[in-house]
């Protein structure tokens, strides 16, 4: 005789119907759970996006060096010698240090006068080399473009505003082609930041500075010593031997240990960034904890209605054993119904999460940082994998659990008359 | 008692030898069965009889397969049940045993027609055959008409009806019906009776429980319990008369 097939599937339709009012509950608990896992991992998400955005403006796999003092005494030299690098030690660096995207000298001049007709702004500028706009993210507003190698070479008076310096300096008027005068030096705007966010800085943030090429700074104010050094190796296992050969080719010239970590500080986005992703990580792991154990117990209340639904139909799954049910065609249609109830509330969470994460990504954050920060909640594939894996593991284990005592249901004890 | 006689040795349905069932509550030790040699052949309708609580219900749940006895050797149609698996178990109870009880144990909640399918969907028969069976099955019991109602909508003697069709869907081995017209008035009763007859006659075997005298009297041979132990047995080989073929 042919093995049943699907038999599982026919008499799961063919079970008793359950107290809708039971069943309701149940299905709204489950998608309350969900709801909360789905706003949650969310937010998580969001937050953790807006951040990585906020934390790449300054640069992506970037270090930044700002030179110092030795503290030991090196090859005959005393300790605590200033060393500071000059413009021309860039290309040296360049051409021996293999490995590298790029790398940029910067100095730093604050207190800095900009006017532009009757206003006068007081704000740093900075001379950096050409890839520098590269290696920080400084993207040019529609319209307007950063500095060039030709503006570098010649010594161009031109200047690459910030966006806030340059709503100062020109309130509604558009910046580009216009003139500031630079510490009464005439300059030429070529291009304006875009508007971005920006947690970590070590010179203010850029929203406020104005770039300028460094040989023109160089030609302007006569100092070529530079504040700080950035580069970027070309992947982020590189970066220590980057910087080891950054420390080796100024400790040749400079005469200092390269061992000698107060010479040259150092911060390495990379380093940071496995701290900020751990960070993140933590947070997100807390949400989907608590998100899980509001969905579980949801769960509880699945497997506690499959309990009451095995016990009322002890009477019916006795007469299906007498008949010759095997114990899984007996448990399988109350695994699959607690399956059932879970992934109905699972939809209905799923439905309601992304409804809400829509209207909420309609709210205006303006300038409120804090709602910047807090990023807009997102629902993403993994994170609907996740919810999805979550329930069905919760819908399978409250219908499991029943389902075993249906199976140690003894069809001689329940088919005795009453 | 108008059939031809055909009952050779080999033909032994039930084989039972010393049957003991013991229960074990813990504390106390009931022992509900005390040795019970029983041999049921082919075509055979055997009453069991005897006072409450004389084991006969714990004699029908270890022939019907719904437990297995403590000790003894107990064969259904050559297999022996002892040691069989939870789903061998249900195997043999859906292919050699049909069940019959007082309170018709119906599903509530479906129609009489998937009520006769469900022995069906476990013996895994397809649809098609299904359906012939089961039209074949109503109209045997007398309710090609009420196949769509639900049990709730049928007497208690139309329901035992059903109960029997479903109990002959997987053409068994042999019938065990217990107090089957313990909740039927008189007249109903009657007609399950005959209905009994008629499935005898047509060459059933046919177990029965009952307090009934009038159904124990159409059975051919009479088996009484006392304390787990037979004390009288018409057709066995103590028998005071053996059973009339």
């Amino acid at each position: 005789m042919a093995r049943p097939r699907f038999i599982v599937f026919q008499l799961f339709f063919r079970s008793s119907r359950v107290q809708k009012k039971r069943a309701f509950l149940t299905i709204a608990a489950i998608a309350w759970g969900t709801l909360a896992l789905l706003l949650l991992l969310a937010f998580g998400e969001g937050l953790g996006l807006s951040l990585g955005k906020a934390w790449a403006g300054m640069g992506t796999d970037i270090a930044v060096i700002w030179p110092g003092e030795t503290t030991v005494p090196w090859k005959g030299l005393p300790a605590g010698r200033a060393i500071r690098p000059r413009i021309d030690d860039i290309r040296t660096i360049r051409e021996r240090v293999p490995g590298l995207v790029g790398v940029s000298g910067e100095i730093i001049r604050w207190g800095t006068n900009f006017t532009h007709g009757d206003k006068t702004v007081n704000a740093p500028v900075k001379g950096v080399g050409t890839i520098w706009g590269q290696l920080r993210n400084q993207i040019p507003s529609p319209g307007g473009r950063f500095l060039n190698p030709l503006d570098d070479a010649q010594r161009r008076r031109v200047v690459f505003l910030g966006t806030d310096l340059a709503t100062d300096l020109f309130g509604e008027e558009d910046p580009i082609g216009g003139s500031v005068l630079i510490d009464k030096v005439p300059y030429t705007v070529v291009g304006v930041l875009i508007e971005k966010m920006m947690f970590g800085n070590y010179s203010g943030m850029d929203a406020n500075h104005a770039i300028i090429p460094i040989r023109t700074l160089y030609a302007q104010y006569g100092s070529d010593r530079l504040s700080v050094l950035v580069l970027k190796p070309e992947n982020r296992k590189g970066m220590q031997q980057a910087l080891a050969g950054v420390a080796q080719v100024l400790s040749a010239k400079y005469g200092f240990d390269p061992e000698d970590e107060r010479v040259l500080g150092t911060w390495d986005t990379v380093e940071s960034g496995k701290i900020r992703d751990n960070f993140m990580l933590g947070i997100k792991l807390f949400l989907s904890i608590i998100g899980v154990l509001t969905l579980t117990v949801g769960g509880i209340g699945v497997a506690n209605i499959m309990y009451a639904v095995v016990k009322e139909r002890t009477r019916e799954i006795g007469v299906k054993m007498a008949l010759g049910a095997r114990s899984h065609w007996v448990t399988g249609p109350i695994v699959l119904e607690g399956l059932t109830y879970t992934l109905l509330g699972g939809v209905a969470g799923l439905l309601v999460a992304t409804i809400l994460v829509y209207l909420l990504s309609l709210i205006p954050t303006g300038d409120n940082m804090a709602l910047k920060a807090l990023g807009k909640p997102t629902l993403s594939p993994a994170i609907a994998a996740t919810a999805a894996g979550v329930l069905g593991i919760i819908g399978l284990l409250a219908g499991y659990f029943p389902a075993r005592r249906a199976a140690s249901v003894d069809p001689a004890e329940t088919l005795r008359y009453e | 008692m108008n059939r031809p006689e055909t009952t050779p040795a080999n033909d032994a349905i039930i084989a039972m030898e010393q049957i003991r069932k013991v229960y074990d509550t813990g504390k106390i030790q009931v022992e509900a069965l005390r040795g019970i040699d029983l041999d049921i052949s082919k075509g055979e309708f055997v009453a069991i009889v005897g006072p409450s609580g004389s084991g006969k219900s714990t004699l029908m749940n270890l022939i019907g397969c719904l437990d297995t006895p403590t000790s003894g050797v107990y064969r259904l149609s050559g297999h022996l049940v002892a040691g069989m698996r939870k789903d061998e178990l249900a195997t043999i109870r859906n292919r050699r045993v049909g069940f019959i009880f007082q309170n018709f144990n119906l599903l509530p909640q479906i129609s009489a027609y998937e009520n006769v399918e469900m022995p069906l969907l476990f013996g895994g028969v397809p649809r098609r055959e299904r359906r012939r069976r089961i039209e074949a099955l109503m109209e045997r019991v007398g309710l090609a008409d009420r196949m769509d109602h639900k049990p709730t909508e049928l007497s208690g003697g139309q329901m035992q009806r059903v109960a029997v069709a479903r109990a002959l869907a997987m053409d068994p081995d042999i019938l065990l019906a217990d107090e089957p017209t313990g909740n039927l008035d008189s007249s109903s009763g009657g007609d399950i009776m005959e209905l009994f007859q008629d499935l005898w006659e047509q060459g059933g075997t046919m177990l029965v429980i009952t307090h009934d005298a009038a159904l124990a009297r159409r059975a051919a041979r009479q088996v009484e319990i006392q304390d787990g132990l037979i004390t009288r047995d018409t057709g066995g080989p103590d028998g005071e008369s053996p059973t009339s073929r």
